[in-house]
């Protein structure tokens, strides 16, 4: 596993690389540069502006001193918000996107896997139809409609919430969590229902039913692990997308995270924060694709990852 | 042998005026006894009917104020039955027109993505080994990054303009279209029939003309049905975020964006557009899943 583990670790290392050339050389073809402003400056100011951010160096320069800066964990100052770092932007915003994010993938998959195993078990009976039909509805409405839906509802028209605004606090983050997790755990409990509908189907389950093993103990030990694998592999990207957060929500709501970095800072010309949250993203997606492999040998012993390499 | 049994031994033999039913047309008989896919297309067939011609039978136009009527709600008596936005322009036509633009965006884009994708994984799959490996590389690399990114960035280089929205969209969301008709060409290819229809002399042509693209076919029609909302849902993203259609032409994704800042005061000006968006969307999705589960055999379980 270990041996694994370090092949897997070695490998995303060329991924990450080409991820951070790509966006460093797409973002700089963009016309227009950080400090254009509607006043134009005097060329002194200008010059200065470019050699302290060194924009007046050739672009592959600049690459390499980027690529040298970043090695070393810096991520160089912002070009938009003055006298910040972009480890310090990051560091400000990730907590709140991370906190929302996290809750809504626990609540996700707790839901999600009940309802989608509950519909599985039902197949074909009006509780099923009616569940599906539900997460169909959960898939279909956008989290920009569900958004104000939600604020229309519960902050103007009942006013049991606050329409927005941040503090680590309950009633802040319910909103937007839910707004995060509904089109979540539509997902699940569509994946669920049709790997668990598979796996109920499958000789070994009927196996142990002929053996006359009670249900609940066929369901919980035998039937939910193997029918959460194609969760799993769900849930790597979508944790990475969830976790550095969400443009919309943060934007309905008012939210101070890092999912607004991204099309601001693009918008802005701010080169360095945008190549932060890009290699963030990145490195969230490399780490999160390593983890399902991992939870995939451990929900399921067929697979094994050293033994002569074989993936199943 | 009584009369009844004979009868009953020649229906049992009588199996040669019975015809062999293809994959689609028996798929197309699953199709139509599923009530929610059925329902779907009807529901699929007036949205279009209703976005090409609505606009007509309107007396408004979606560009032109009515000078009288500021943020109306929807009444028949100032005849805007889905009331009038902040600059007193019709909400009805604007939804339709807006409707005009997010189908428009959701076909052509999904076509641009289905061109790339299909090309890209069919020859991966069917040429294989290191070929394959290389172009699967890239798949895996171009989906680590944040695509978001890249359409905003396609936005500001070559400016917001609608045929840059189909052509960014496509680009980016033929990733999983590339994967899923590589895997089939590839299981299709080590198939006994394919490798049968080789021994007995085929070309390599007549085997992806005959044996390849027909059973590709069932897998792309379920995906492209499923792409449409997702392309849908991408531009009305964009266009919630401004990005996307400019003024004066407009999409649902961009009248949400409008409805939702007015909120408190016209509410009305976010539920119509919302509604036949999240319509829409559901109808493709439910078209979606009633087309998989008549074509592919194996889930009818």
């Amino acid at each position: 596993m270990l041996n694994y583990s370090l092949r897997r670790l070695g490998s995303a290392v060329p991924t990450l690389f080409l991820l951070i050339t790509f966006a460093f050389f797409l973002i700089r073809v963009a016309p227009g540069g950080p400090f254009d402003s509607e006043r134009a400056l005097p060329p002194e100011i200008e010059a200065n502006l470019a050699a302290k951010y060194h924009l007046d160096e050739p672009l592959v320069v600049q690459y390499a001193r980027y690529l040298w800066q970043m090695v070393r964990g810096d991520l160089g100052p912002s070009f938009h918000y003055l006298d910040w770092s972009v480890n310090d932007l990051i560091a400000q915003g990730a907590p709140v996107s991370f906190a929302l994010g996290l809750a809504a993938l626990v609540l996700a998959l707790a839901i999600g896997v009940v309802v989608g195993a509950w519909a599985a078990l039902r197949q074909n009976r009006p509780t099923d139809y009616t569940v599906m039909s539900i997460a169909m509805v959960g898939i279909s409405i956008p989290n920009f409609v569900m958004a104000p839906l939600l604020i229309l509802v519960f902050a103007v028209m009942l006013g049991w919430l606050p329409a927005g605004g941040w503090a680590f606090s309950f009633d802040r983050m319910v909103l937007p969590v839910i707004t995060l997790a509904l089109p979540m755990i539509a997902y699940i409990a569509r994946i669920t229902r049709g790997s668990m509908i598979e796996v109920l189907h499958s000789s070994y389950i009927r196996t142990v039913r002929a053996k006359g093993m009670p249900e609940k103990e066929v369901i919980l030990r035998h039937a939910l692990k193997p029918a959460l694998l194609p969760v799993i592999s769900y849930l790597g990207p979508a944790a990475a997308a969830i976790l550095t957060g969400s443009v919309v929500v943060e934007r309905i709501f008012t939210i101070p995270g890092i999912g607004s970095y991204f099309v601001q800072g693009a918008l802005n010309r701010d080169y360095t924060l945008v190549m932060g949250v890009v290699i963030l993203y990145g490195v969230l997606i490399i780490l999160f694709n390593f983890l399902v492999d991992l939870l995939y040998a451990w929900l399921d012993p067929r697979i094994r990852y050293d033994e002569g390499g074989t993936e199943t | 042998m009584n009369e009844a049994t004979r009868d009953a031994f020649e229906q049992a033999l009588d199996t040669r005026e019975v015809r062999g039913r293809s994959l689609y047309v028996d798929a197309w008989h699953r199709l139509l006894r599923n009530r929610a896919a059925v329902m779907a297309v009807a529901i699929l067939i007036v949205m279009v009917a209703l976005v090409s011609f609505g606009p007509m039978l309107s007396d408004w136009d979606h560009e032109i104020p009515d000078w009288d009527n500021y943020s109306q709600p929807p009444s028949l008596e100032t005849g805007h039955p889905f009331g009038t936005d902040a600059l007193g322009r019709d909400l009805f036509v604007r939804t339709l027109i807006g409707g005009r633009i997010s189908l428009l965006v959701g076909l052509v884009a999904t076509l641009v993505s289905l061109l790339i994708g299909v090309s890209w994984g069919a020859f991966a799959g069917y040429v294989g080994g290191r070929v394959d490996n290389v172009m699967m590389r890239i798949v895996d690399a171009v989906y680590a990054m944040p695509f978001m990114f890249f359409v905003i960035l396609l936005m500001v280089v070559f400016g917001r303009n609608i045929y840059l929205i189909f052509i960014a969209i496509g680009a980016i969301n033929w990733l999983d279209m590339a994967r899923i008709v590589r895997g089939q060409t590839l299981s299709l290819k080590n198939k006994d029939f394919v490798e049968a229809a080789r021994a007995c002399g085929a070309t390599e042509w007549q085997v992806i003309r005959r044996h390849i693209v027909p059973n590709l076919l069932g897998v792309v029609i379920v995906y492209v049905t499923l792409t449409i909302p997702q392309v849908i849902l991408v531009e009305s993203f964009l266009s919630f975020l401004g990005l996307g259609v400019q003024e004066p032409l407009t999409s649902w994704g961009a009248l949400v964006n409008e409805g939702a800042q007015e909120l408190e005061t016209a509410p009305w000006s976010l539920l119509y557009p919302a509604t036949f968006l999240a319509v829409t969307l559901f109808a493709f999705n439910f078209l979606g899943d009633g087309l998989r589960d008549a074509l592919d055999p194996k889930d009818r379980l």
